[in-house]
């Protein structure tokens, strides 16, 4: 196979790392939907949390990405 | 059409060589003496005049006190407070490179993975060094869960062993792939307003619109970034600090 063509696929393949952190970034924000119509008055409390939930789950998507262009243009 | 990876470039603006090592005075440097003087007058200036009933600028200096200190006391407990100073110095600089670089035409220290890195380190032998101090050689307790099996132990030791690892690069890479990405995909809609207008003409400039209306809200969302992930890197240094002061409770 063409060495280019296979970064091309290769780089592809990294970004299938999204589906896991869409089910995560789902997970955080449905369950915390969930949690604050079941107690409205517990939600500002627990807002800092989720937005630190999303923060990391969101740094995951960016593993990815580095990874996709570390086969694209480093190695 | 410039690259939307050419804003990343290091330019040297006072070139100076010691012997091989290029020691320039570059942009980066620039920016970051820029923070350092940005922290320095927020403040020193909001803090001048210490009323009893704080204006605008000294509450927002003392908000951010509070901030870290409330973070600190959460997360590592009491006998983290002789460290609240370094987390504070780390929130400050990284808080303020992130929102600097919002600034059009600026440049973002956080943008590089060896800015981020050396500073990830500090954090990461700063507190091996803390933990080894504090219990000597039982700090090794730290790799053994407490309840686990024994069977399960050889396992679950080397998992532990390069999570702890694998730490400073995880804390950096997350601080500078979040401004990476996102300074590379506000350059990349403001590069489709251009390819719209060479492409269509008139038409395009129109269109063009939608694209400049989308990085307005992008740049909301990368400053809400730019905070959260400030907040993310101290938050996780507290809480790699907490690992060493308490080995498990």
């Amino acid at each position: 196979m063409d060495p280019q063509a296979a970064k091309m696929i290769g780089a592809g393949i990294a970004t299938l790392a999204l589906a896991g952190v869409g089910i995560g970034m789902g997970n955080i924000f449905g369950s915390f939907l969930a949690a604050a119509v079941r107690n409205p008055a517990a939600a500002p409390k627990v807002f800092g949390n989720v937005l630190l939930g999303f923060a990391l789950t969101e740094a995951l998507a960016l593993f990815a990405l580095v990874v996709a262009m570390l086969i694209l243009f480093a190695v | 059409m410039a690259s939307p990876l050419e804003q990343f470039l290091i330019k040297p603006i006072v070139p100076i060589k010691i012997g091989d090592l290029d020691a320039s005075f570059t942009n980066s440097s620039l920016w970051m003496v820029l923070v350092l003087i940005g922290v320095v007058t927020f403040l020193y200036v909001g803090m001048r005049r210490r009323e009893l009933v704080p204006g605008r600028w000294q509450s927002m200096a003392e908000m951010s006190y509070e901030f870290v200190a409330n973070m600190v006391r959460d997360n590592a407990g009491s006998a983290g407070r002789p460290y609240f100073p370094f987390i504070f110095t780390l929130f400050m600089f990284v808080l303020f490179s992130n929102l600097f670089g919002m600034i059009p035409y600026s440049f973002t220290v956080t943008s590089h993975i060896i800015v981020t890195f050396a500073m990830a380190l500090v954090v990461f032998i700063g507190v091996t060094i803390i933990g080894f101090v504090k219990h000597g050689a039982h700090f090794f307790s730290l790799f053994v869960p407490a309840g686990c099996p024994a069977w399960l132990l050889p396992l679950v030791v080397t998992i532990e062993v390069i999570s702890y690892f694998v730490r400073p690069v995880s804390l950096s890479v997350r601080l500078f792939a979040n401004m990476m990405a996102g300074h590379t995909m506000l350059k990349v809609f403001a590069g489709f307003v251009i390819s719209l207008a060479g492409a269509l003409g008139v038409v395009g400039g129109v269109v063009g619109i939608l694209p400049i209306l989308l990085i307005a809200a992008l740049t909301g969302l990368e400053i809400g970034i730019a905070m959260l992930q400030a907040y993310v890197f101290a938050l996780l240094s507290c809480i790699y600090l907490n690992d060493a002061l308490h080995l498990h409770h």
